[in-house]
């Protein structure tokens, strides 16, 4: 009995607990219950992560609570970072649900459902066999489908957005299932170690059909363009602090799948399959960091960043990738590790911008955001909150995602020398992709952060905003506790992740950390956070100071704004995000195919003169319309034309029973 | 080497700070006498300085702490990677963040500040400045990158201190195909960020066409003489950089006092000549319309990608 398996066995008790607390318990209490259940499985969960990444391993059997298969737990280092994650995330959204569920959120379901969401996610990267593994995941689907479609009394989209995700997970099931059968039919045995004993002898075409499929089912998971299209709908329909747990945890398991199947039971592979994963990494990020660019809602542009981030945690697990098939582990390590990091960045700053964005909705009951703005003077804890989120977000120092970024670059660059003609070409557009990424993501950060907070209110709904309740606040300072964290003391964290990359990749770990630089090993590089940190406060010390010394000493008066001279504003004058992102939308127009048309009404004396002018815009998701519309437009005729087999009458249901049962036996005398 | 670090601590922001206003006030100039004016010196930007420090600090009602905190986070900024360069020193005492993507975060950061105190305004021409400074942010980004990759990539380090050590010790590189490419990708990436012409006008106070000033259009006071006084170091900054990346020549790499000085002179007179090419190109070009900067910058990128793919081959 080590620490992980009493950390990990009490983080399930107690979030399986805090369900039964959902359903059992009476309204009252009900909220505070969930929400302080979670909190505690989510903080016996980081314990437990912890505790895998240090080193320590559990097991566990229990062949008789499954029929068939069983189920068998294995927790690892690499389990155990996304463990952590999750329970890291866990904390934050269960303090932060108390306050938010007291508006109609309250329902037995919603609460029961929250704890056994976060449950099954704990369970997913744990499960040691195939039967665990997918019972877990469909687990997780469903308690997420049921978070997602909570408010779908209160708006009618949402039973849409349910819709889209259903079919989509459960497609992506499909794959998943598919891939991972083929491996077992190969194995014998439906438990991880034999899998990867059978991997090894099975032929190269086999392997990676096995892992095409799996790539697919996890990549829809994890949002990934093409596969991406229920993402920017599901997460923002949910309630907020299951998108921050959806958006910071769940899609993980995605690339913990891609991961732990690529890497760990298919032992690594031939190239084109990390050049497929680079590639798909490439275009996620920019496609993901353009449509958030553009976005005017705040949680479908944090949604479609969650699908740039994810795009770019694959460029560096596909670069891993390459470099093993290369043959060298130490920058396979590198890039890994670089991942990995990245993946516990953006859920921690993930986690805070869903949340402040929630206590927004909250307060305004909007999240348009060209109807917010000027929330910084009434609701300065959650301006703070969303502020460090962006600068985080935008991967500009000494916010933590800059760390990782610049490890991502640092294994790029150095992998170029390594391998031949595909990886030259591929390395500089790599690097190319997460420069215009991080570039746009600065763009989209300003926008959010400015527009939305900053300046004047633009409707009465913001104006009339009030600060959210103590607990949801103390949710969001947890998260951002995190951030701050991670920003100055990464050198604690990577040595650990750099191990969880050696254990993947067979090399030495990638990253030596000392208290204060970190160090990347086999190759040149370093970086110090903390002195990066503190030069800036220094600097805007000393900046302070000299001002204060040097310029004059007379009070700052107040005055009105110039503008150039011109009488009073009002709120209506100023920029919008729409027209903020306006210039934007005309250099990637290629990309977007925004539609806008102008109506103009002319008074009826003279055409000359204008009673009204109307302009609409709309940016309609291109992959979406080029993809997605031409299968469903088929599909919905195939039901159509299939409609006309069903006319309702019994006779001739029955009769197509008949006629099918002696098919299938005409089929077997002919077979056998 | 410490005596030779901590001379290069204090004295780059030190020479940067007295120095950026007069190489505005030498671009001026240069500019003035190219179009048959008269000028007004090259001390007009001190004094310039002068006068405003001198004057009230305003508030501008419905602003707030990120207005307020702007500028000084700006100069801030400019100052701790005038003081991590390579300027007059290949050591550096805040070496662990002397590395170029760091560096070009930072200078990023100082950007993302003003461009969200414009928005903090909430007048059309602090949306409209921060709008498009962002846009040009974004797209600058790639091609600065890429031009460090191709940089860093032969020396296999993106430490600033080591890309200006490997260069002394092999000459013959600079003129390689790899460094020219890389020097005009960048030298165009610089000009978009510094707001120079073709791409922002910094004399213009026309509203169609004002980028960085319309950024700043509020401010006043001492206010304004450091968002001026920040904006002049960070062109200094980056001509500084432009010029020690690739003739490096003159940087001290011990800790003779004559050395350093020679090097403060060489850095200077790099920086004098570099302004001065690109006052005078100045002269000769309009200004772009904001929709076609995206394409000179698409080209400055494509010369950045074609040194990376030549250093591989060179390699």
């Amino acid at each position: 009995m080590n620490l992980l398996t009493v950390a990990l066995t009490t983080a399930i008790g107690v979030g399986s607990l805090a369900a039964v607390l959902g359903l059992l318990s009476p309204r009252r209490v009900r909220a505070t219950a969930v929400g302080v259940g979670t909190a505690l499985c989510g903080a016996a969960a980081t314990v437990a992560g912890v505790a895998a990444i240090g080193g320590q391993h559990a097991t566990l059997e229990l062949p008789g609570l499954l029929p068939l298969a069983g189920v068998s737990i294995t927790a690892d280092p690499v389990a155990g970072v996304f463990v952590a994650v999750t329970g890291g995330v866990a904390i934050a959204a269960g303090i932060y649900g108390i306050g938010y569920s007291r508006h109609g959120l309250d329902g037995r379901g919603v609460q029961a459902a929250f704890p056994l969401f976060i449950v099954s996610m704990l369970l997913v990267p744990v499960a040691a066999s195939v039967g665990t593994f997918l019972l877990c995941w469909e687990l997780m689907a469903l308690t997420s489908l049921l978070l997602v479609v909570a408010e779908h009394r209160q708006r009618p989209e949402v039973a849409s957005a349910g819709r889209w995700y259903a079919v989509m997970t459960h497609l992506g099931l499909v794959a998943i299932l598919s891939g991972l059968l083929l491996l077992t039919a190969h194995a014998g045995s439906d438990s991880f170690p034999a899998l990867r004993q059978a991997a090894r002898h099975l032929s190269p075409t086999m392997r990676g059909v096995v892992f095409v499929l799996v790539l697919i089912g996890f990549a829809s998971k994890a949002g990934i363009v093409p596969l991406h299209a229920w993402l920017p709908r599901a997460h923002p329909e949910a309630p907020s602090h299951v998108s921050a747990l959806m958006s910071a945890a769940m899609v993980n398991l995605g690339l913990y799948g891609i991961i732990r199947v690529g890497f760990d039971l298919l032992g690594g592979g031939t190239r084109w399959w990390w050049l497929l994963v680079l590639a798909l990494g490439a275009v996620s990020a920019i496609y993901g960091i353009l449509q958030a660019a553009i976005s005017t809602d705040v949680k479908t542009l944090l949604g479609y960043s969650t699908t740039e981030n994810m795009g770019l945690v694959l460029v560096g697990v596909g670069a891993a990738g390459i470099f093993a098939s290369a043959g060298s582990p130490v920058l396979a390590g590198l890039a890994v590790t670089a991942a990995l990091l990245h993946v516990i960045n953006h859920a921690a700053f993930k986690t805070l911008l869903f949340l402040a964005a929630g206590s927004v909705l909250h307060a305004t009951g909007t999240r348009d955001l060209d109807r917010l703005g000027g929330l910084r003077t009434t609701m300065p804890a959650t301006t703070a909150a969303f502020g460090l989120g962006a600068l985080v977000a935008s991967a500009l120092p000494p916010g933590a995602a800059f760390i990782s970024e610049w490890l991502l670059l640092q294994a790029l660059i150095h992998g170029l020398p390594s391998a031949g003609m595909a990886t030259a070409i591929a390395m500089p557009l790599a690097v190319a992709a997460v420069a215009l990424t991080a570039g746009l993501a600065v763009a989209t950060f300003v926008k959010a952060f400015g527009v939305g907070f900053l300046a004047r209110p633009r409707s009465p709904r913001a104006r009339d905003a009030v600060e959210s309740p103590a607990s949801m606040i103390t949710g969001m300072a947890v998260a951002a506790a995190g951030c701050v964290a991670l920003a100055l003391l990464p050198t604690l964290l990577l040595p650990g992740l750099g191990k969880v990359g050696a254990v993947l990749m067979g090399g030495p770990s990638a990253v030596a950390a000392g208290p204060i630089t970190l160090r990347l090993v086999g190759v040149a590089g370093s970086l110090s956070p903390l002195m990066l940190t503190a030069a800036l406060l220094v600097g805007l010390v000393l900046a302070a100071a000299a001002v204060r010394i040097l310029a004059s000493w007379r009070v700052r008066r107040q005055t009105r704004l110039w503008d150039c001279g011109a009488g009073p504003l009002s709120a209506r004058m100023e920029y919008t995000a729409t027209s903020f992102a306006e210039p934007l939308q005309r250099v990637f127009d290629d990309v977007l195919q925004a539609e806008q048309d102008v109506d103009v009404t002319h008074v009826t004396e003279s055409r000359y003169l204008v009673q009204a002018v109307e302009y609409h815009r709309r940016v309609p998701d291109r992959v979406e319309r080029r993809l997605y519309e031409p299968v469903l437009r088929f599909t919905a005729a195939w039901g159509r034309a299939g409609r006309r087999l069903a006319p309702g009458g019994v006779h001739r249901y029955l009769g197509y029973g008949f006629y099918s049962l002696l098919a299938l036996l005409l089929l077997l005398v002919v077979t056998r | 080497m410490n005596g030779l670090r901590v001379a290069a601590a204090i004295g780059q922001p030190v020479l940067v700070l007295a120095l950026s206003p007069l190489l505005v006030g030498m671009m001026r100039q240069i500019r003035a006498r190219l179009e048959g004016r008269a000028g007004s010196g090259i001390g007009q930007p001190w004094r310039d300085l002068r006068k405003l420090m001198r004057k009230q600090p305003v508030a501008p009602r419905g602003t707030g702490q990120v207005y307020r905190t702007a500028p000084l986070l700006l100069l801030a900024t400019t100052l701790v990677v005038s003081v991590a360069s390579p300027f007059i020193a290949t050591g550096s005492l805040l070496d662990p963040i002397g590395d170029l993507f760091a560096v070009i975060a930072l200078l990023t950061l100082g950007t993302v500040a003003l461009a969200l105190a414009g928005l903090d305004t909430g007048t059309a021409f602090g949306g409209m400045g921060a709008s498009r400074e962002t846009t040009i942010v974004a797209l600058v980004e790639p091609t600065l990158l890429v031009a460090v990759f191709a940089l860093s990539v032969r020396v296999g380090s993106t430490n600033l201190g080591a890309i200006v050590t490997s260069t002394l010790q092999d000459p013959a590189r600079v003129f390689s195909p790899v460094s020219l490419l890389a020097a005009v990708a960048l030298g165009v990436a610089i000009i978009a960020e510094t707001g120079r012409l073709p791409v922002d006008n910094p004399s213009t106070h026309l509203e169609l066409t004002m980028i960085h000033e319309a950024m700043v259009l509020e401010y006043a006071g001492p206010d304004l003489a450091v968002i001026e006084l920040a904006s002049a170091m960070r062109l200094t900054v980056f001509l500084g950089l432009l010029a020690n990346l690739f003739l490096p020549w003159g940087i001290a790499t011990s800790g003779n006092p004559l050395l350093i000085l020679g090097a403060a002179a060489a850095f200077v007179a790099k920086v004098a000549v570099l302004g001065a090419v690109l006052a005078a190109g100045e002269v000769f070009l309009a200004k772009l319309r904001l929709f076609r900067v995206p394409e000179l910058l698409a080209g400055s990128f494509v010369l950045g990608l074609l040194a990376v793919a030549a250093s591989f081959s060179l390699a």
